[in-house]
């Protein structure tokens, strides 16, 4: 029976590495299909949009997915849109003069966006040309170019889904922002960490670091540009300061003891992280110009998890100096630590909002982990996923999200949650345990 | 182009086809647990007294408290139990009477609760160990603690046996 298995997994990986292969062979940009996204549960108010297939008038080929099926792909995941299927629209208007509204009303459409894709003048990259239509009123809501460098199309496309939505919502969109997670594959001698950047729907997952020792607590810094993560690579916690697009890095910490949980100030001047350079865990400062370090916290208590407030004026970490841990709050210049978290038994690992005023945290309650969120002016506490071993709650750039982490048996994936907890859909990488994801900030 | 289309769609159908057919296969592979030791000479002098804990030979002797390196603890919790002191009696008996023994204390935790607070709970049972072997006369220069948190689990099932494995400090000999 064992035989048969290994067996079989063995031609099943050929067939893909194979099918891969001819995708490659087909498209000039090569596809990692590798995380799959599936809604779990819907939102019945969503709004019904059609996003009509670009015209093309560029000289590159279009992309492998369309420009239509990204836009309408990101805007299905954030729950609130309904994008029509491309094979049910009777017309596909090119210009403001033939679009029939008549006809989208009855297919029972709301919004109607059309688009067009050309080469600039100057032959650099790609110009996207899109209006959104209230196919009521009849309406122009939105009318833009979107310029974009050469190979940047799903880039682009990702650009018109947050200008639509924040259109229609007044929120920002935070489509084209990147997220950053762990991965484990492998098993014993052969287990292997990757520090895994890609685009927030999942695809162009490239490795920025791979160790076989643990990495864990990727951060990003306020630019989009660099990630801090903890590595275990000389047999302790090092924090180490990494640069995404050229891979240099600089250790920021490797003394004795912990050196964890790095979080960048607003202004990415100065650098929250977790040291136990006295014995036990404490919160420091670091001044990323001069390397100073400044201590914060100094208790008995584990105090970990520093992340700043969007207004860089408090910093919110977990300590167990009540018994149990819960969240805090100190000012970056220092004095007595306030507790925050009023409810629950163990609340830990705080993202804080865009807004500033809600925190999602990791919530246990006896052997069960969900995602929570505290909102600080109301003191009122929502559940937002089912758990059971959920963690490492990240705020999406505009607030609409959370990113987590959760399990699948002993595998680990990431899910996603809306804020308000009405939809949640899952990230699922093909291969190995997937943990500690970080949302971008957004990168203009 | 059409042919590859054909082939794609073949290779998209048997894939998906294998996909199924595996899916309830997916079990954790049984991980390999690595051999500890390498193997001990032989001894052919008299067999070492297990309770003397200032005998090297004790450290391989499964008769000897000295060949048990792995305290375990409660759950967020980092005393020692009392079933467990012996143990670290023993290795803090062994580093006073060897100057070049150097020790690290790995110290870990379940998966239950955040990584980065788990990694603060593991140094504390480390330093729970190396707090008692010290005082029974461990020197600090001799010990060393470092924390894994949750990255280093020894079983990877979510429910409490498998938990209260993961929830432990491992005696490591850099030097005997």
């Amino acid at each position: 029976m064992k035989s048969t298995f290994i067996l079989f997994t063995t031609v099943t990986d050929k067939v893909k590495k194979l099918f891969i292969f001819l995708i490659v062979l087909m498209a000039s940009e090569a596809v990692h299909a590798q995380l799959q996204i599936e809604i779990i549960s819907g939102n019945p108010s969503a709004l019904p949009i059609a996003i009509v297939p670009f015209q093309w008038e560029d000289a590159t080929p279009p992309p492998i997915n369309s420009m239509d099926e990204i836009i309408s792909g990101d805007l299905y995941r954030s729950g609130l849109f309904d994008p029509m299927d491309t094979a049910d629209m009777m017309e596909r208007p090119v210009d403001e003069e033939s679009i029939r509204f008549g006809t989208w009303r009855l297919l029972k459409v709301d919004y109607l966006l059309i688009g067009s894709v050309r080469t600039p003048a100057d032959g650099q990259g790609h110009e996207l040309i899109y209006q959104l239509f209230d196919v009521h009123t009849r309406e122009r809501l939105l009318s833009q170019i979107t310029t974009v460098g050469p190979g940047d199309l799903r880039y682009g496309a990702h650009r018109v889904a947050d200008a639509i939505y924040q259109t229609l919502t007044g929120v920002p969109g935070a489509f084209a922002t990147r997220i950053a997670y762990i991965t484990a594959t492998g098993f014993g001698a052969d287990l292997r960490y990757e520090l895994v950047v890609s685009d927030a729907d999942g695809f162009g997952p490239q490795s920025v670091v791979g160790s076989p020792e643990p990495l864990l607590s990727p951060a990003w810094s306020p630019d989009g540009k660099k990630l801090a993560y903890v590595s275990f690579e000389k047999g302790n916690s090092a924090i180490y300061l990494q640069d995404v697009a050229t891979g240099s890095r600089e250790l920021i910490s490797g003394g004795k003891g912990i050196n964890g949980a790095p979080s960048f100030s607003p202004d990415g001047r100065k650098m929250a992280m977790t040291l136990s350079r006295t014995g036990n865990p404490e919160i420091y400062i670091r001044d990323m110009a001069t390397g100073r370090l400044t201590q914060l916290t100094q208790h008995w208590a584990i105090d970990t998890e520093p992340v700043w407030a969007p207004d860089g004026k408090y910093i919110y970490f977990t300590s167990d100096r009540g018994g149990k841990p819960q969240i805090y709050r100190v000012a970056p210049t220092g004095g007595k630590p306030e507790r925050v978290t009023l409810e629950g038994d163990y609340n830990a690992r705080a993202s804080i909002a865009p807004d500033g005023r809600r925190i999602a945290v990791a919530h246990g309650r006896g052997n069960e982990y969900r995602i929570a969120i505290w909102d600080i002016e109301t003191e009122r506490f929502t559940i937002l996923t089912p758990g059971v071993l959920d963690e490492s709650p990240s705020f999406a750039p505009n607030g609409s999200m959370v990113l987590y982490a959760t399990r699948e048996g002993t595998r680990g994936v990431l899910s996603a949650v809306s804020a308000d907890g009405s939809v949640r859909q899952r990230l699922i990488l093909s291969e190995g345990d997937v943990r500690e994801p970080a949302w971008s900030p957004v990168i203009r | 182009m059409k042919n590859v289309w054909q082939l794609t769609l073949a290779m998209i159908i048997a894939l998906a086809l294998t996909a199924c057919q595996t899916t309830p296969e997916v079990v954790p592979e049984p991980t390999p647990e690595p051999e500890p030791e390498p193997p001990t000479e032989v001894v052919t002098q008299a067999a070492p007294d297990p309770h003397d804990y200032t005998d090297s030979r004790n450290l391989d002797n499964p008769e000897s408290m000295l060949s048990k390196r792995i305290i375990y603890f409660d759950f967020d919790k980092s005393t020692v139990l009392p079933e467990f002191r012996g143990i670290v009696s023993a290795h803090a008996a062994y580093a006073a009477s060897h100057s070049s023994a150097r020790v690290t204390l790995e110290g870990h935790a379940d998966e239950r609760g955040t990584r980065e607070y788990n990694l603060g709970l593991g140094e504390r049972r480390g330093n729970a160990v190396m707090a008692l072997m010290s005082a029974q006369g461990a020197m600090g220069s001799q010990l060393v603690v470092v924390s894994y948190g949750e990255e280093r689990p020894t079983c990877r099932v979510s429910d409490e046996d498998c938990w209260s494995q993961n929830r432990r400090v491992e005696i490591v000999y850099t030097a005997q």
